[in-house]
């Protein structure tokens, strides 16, 4: 172990965060805190101290920090994108230690990625003795971990609204992710991967021939963390709808597919236009050729590529006659109002398809 | 063959740059007129809600030169002397063609898409080339407009200093992107009403961009944004010379909604006021907010 207890810690990513744990724990070789899951209150802790018109991932970080503070984390990390995420690990620092926690901040932004030397040293924050080899060993079993919920996920979301008895998705789900928070490696996850496919493939389904589907496109945040999109992916389950979607970390991590996409939407979109904008473009365009019924966008407030994608999705809308709903979601948005316009969505794409 | 150029977003920023390119390579060009009540209601209609000002003005200026002319010319910087910018700049282009896809326009494209520093002078010639005109032609123009922006800002910035050593008015410095100052709808109206109370604007996009991007690393290691450093950098140096800040952001800016946290925390010691400007009309609420913050600066100079 260390020299000291080193208490990591990511803000909230969907289920991501067993990955985070098994990289953290067998490669860094630091206890790694899984924040309490996201709630009400982690937004309204969050957006307390955040900016007024900052997007609400901030806010959501920023809840998650200041519940995992109180937990005993006293390492802090942050992700980097091709937005306004290149600067979240900053302030985010400077607004806590301004309140006057004390921990370390280990920002991705701040990492020169082409130089070995700042990656070295600045991953050193986690942890001074780390041993290269280890996180080595370590990382590909993250990445089969990552691919392995996202594999799940993805069956769970085009079956889970015709399940014969409810909430046995679900159930079985959560019975892979609690045994996925103490793995002990490779074999294990294979093992258990092995167990519980086959358990989400033996549900009992009622599925007919001909069902709608719905892609889901959005900002990278927003359209993972089921929380702050107001469980729309299980919303949309409920009307008997098969959901559809492209974002997640296989796709953009693993396998990134961002040259592959940005070609797809070039007759949309000549350049990049900066973070996920592209893809959510090339996913809308996919998706209509897959025979979607319909497309939802998602994005948090004031999120500017996913807003400058707005009036290209609505040509792709004409292009490919397909209908496409904007939902923009803030620390404040109603739930009721989310309903409401998903149903009159679903009637909609309902009478569309003639059905 | 006419290119008609937006009177919004970087025209503020290379206004003598382009304006010069033009001329010297012999293209004839039209600039939209100031801001007026007209433009913003158009881009108002065009654009979607959540745009942030800035863009739904660019909107309402192209509109306003669809038809005369043959090109629009819209740059595309997503690199500015090696740091990030917002991303509107990445996809004004996109949006721009997006929008006005059924009227048929015609852009003359401008693309800086690398960190390295001659990846300005590469776009520039690849525009002249697309617009036929000879090479040498192209070089010459390109180095003449480079120095008239760059004798441009230098005088500004000395002209600036001038003022801040000689006037005895109490001064505030305003903090605000450059389309923001300089725009008529959103930037003027603030200027003039400092002046009238009395006392001294300070405009920090004035200042020497490379000395205030150089001394913003003293506050901030890993900002982003050329813009927002710049502006950072102008607070840094003159923080004693100035008696107050207005930070002047428009609704929703991207970069400014949490540089501007961080200059508020940053600074404590001074006094700060964030003043933000949206589509909706009406200077009656800025104009007592900027009296009373006036009025305090002059309480704080009785009380040393």
């Amino acid at each position: 172990m260390t020299h000291r207890e080193v208490v990591a810690c990511f803000p909230h990513l969907a289920n991501y965060a067993y990955a985070f744990k098994y990289i953290f724990e067998k490669g860094f070789e630091v206890k790694y805190l899984i924040p309490p899951p996201i709630s009400k209150k982690t937004l309204e802790i969050g957006s307390k101290i955040s900016p007024d018109y900052v997007c609400s991932p901030f806010k959501y970080s920023m809840g998650c920090y200041l519940e995992a503070l109180d937990l005993g984390a006293n390492c802090l990390m942050q992700i980097y994108g091709g937005c306004r995420l290149n600067y979240y690990g900053e302030l985010n620092a400077t607004i806590l230690h301004d309140m006057g926690y004390k921990f370390e901040f280990f920002d991705m932004a701040a990492v020169d990625w082409k130089s070995r030397k700042s990656i070295f040293e600045n991953f050193r924050k986690i942890n001074p003795e780390m041993s290269v080899v280890k996180i080595g060993l370590a990382v590909p079993v993250t990445f089969k971990i990552i691919q392995t919920l996202d594999k799940f996920e993805d069956y769970i979301r085009h079956n889970v609204g015709f399940e014969v008895n409810d909430g046995e998705f679900d159930r079985t789900y959560k019975e892979f992710l609690g045994k996925l928070e103490n793995l002990s490696g490779r074999s294990e996850l294979k093992k258990l991967s092995k167990i519980y496919w086959k358990k989400l493939n033996a549900i009992k389904t009622d599925k007919p021939a001909k069902t709608i589907k719905v892609g889901i496109v959005g900002d990278y945040f927003t359209v993972q963390e089921p929380f702050s999109n107001y469980f729309m992916e299980k919303e949309l389950a409920k009307f008997g709808m098969e959901v559809y979607r492209q974002m997640n970390l296989t796709c953009t991590v693993i396998h990134n597919q961002n040259k592959k996409k940005r070609k797809i939407a070039k007759k949309y979109a000549k350049y990049n236009l900066g973070a996920t904008a592209n893809c959510t473009v090339a996913e809308a365009i996919e998706f209509a050729k897959a025979g979607c019924a319909g497309i939802i966008q998602v994005k948090s407030f004031g999120c500017t590529p996913e807003i400058d994608a707005m009036p290209i999705l609505q040509n792709v809308s004409r292009d490919f006659n397909i209908p496409i709903l904007h939902f923009s979601f803030d620390s404040q948005t109603s739930e009721t109002g989310v309903k409401t316009r998903l149903e009159a969505f679903y009637d909609m794409v309902e009478a569309r398809n003639g059905r | 063959m006419k290119i008609g150029i937006p009177r919004a977003l970087l025209y503020f920023k290379n206004e003598k740059f382009w304006t010069t390119y033009f001329n010297e390579i012999g293209v004839e060009y039209i600039i939209s007129p100031e801001t007026n009540k007209e433009i913003l209601t158009k881009g108002e209609n065009l654009a979607i809600d959540e745009t942030c000002l800035p863009t739904k003005l660019l909107l309402g200026h192209i509109d306003w030169l669809i038809g005369k002319c043959d090109y629009i010319f819209i740059p595309r910087v997503a690199y500015h002397r090696g740091y990030e910018m917002c991303t509107k700049f990445l996809a004004q282009t996109d949006l721009v063609n997006g929008t006005f896809r059924d009227r048929k326009i015609k852009l003359l494209f401008y693309n800086v898409d690398d960190k390295k520093i001659y990846r300005e002078r590469k776009a520039v010639m690849k525009m002249g080339k697309f617009l036929k005109v000879k090479r040498s032609q192209r070089k010459y123009a390109y180095i003449m407009a480079k120095q008239a922006q760059q004798y441009f800002e230098m005088f500004r910035d000395q002209n600036q200093e001038r003022i801040l050593e000689e006037s005895k008015k109490s001064k505030i410095l305003l903090i605000a992107h450059s389309y923001n100052v300089g725009d008529k709808y959103v930037g003027e109206p603030v200027i003039n009403m400092i002046k009238s109370l009395g006392c001294e604007p300070v405009i920090a996009e004035y200042l020497d961009e490379m000395k205030c991007i150089r001394a913003s690393h003293e506050v901030s290691n890993n900002m982003p944004w050329a813009y927002n450093r710049h502006l950072l950098g102008a607070i840094e140096l003159l923080k004693d010379k100035v008696d107050g800040i207005i930070l002047l952001t428009t609704f929703p800016c991207g970069t400014d909604s949490m540089v501007n946290e961080f200059i508020v925390r940053k600074y404590k010691d001074k006094p700060i006021m964030t003043l933000t400007v949206d589509s909706q009309d009406g200077s009656a609420g800025m104009e007592t907010r900027i009296e009373s913050f006036v009025d305090i600066l002059q309480l704080r100079k009785e009380k040393q």
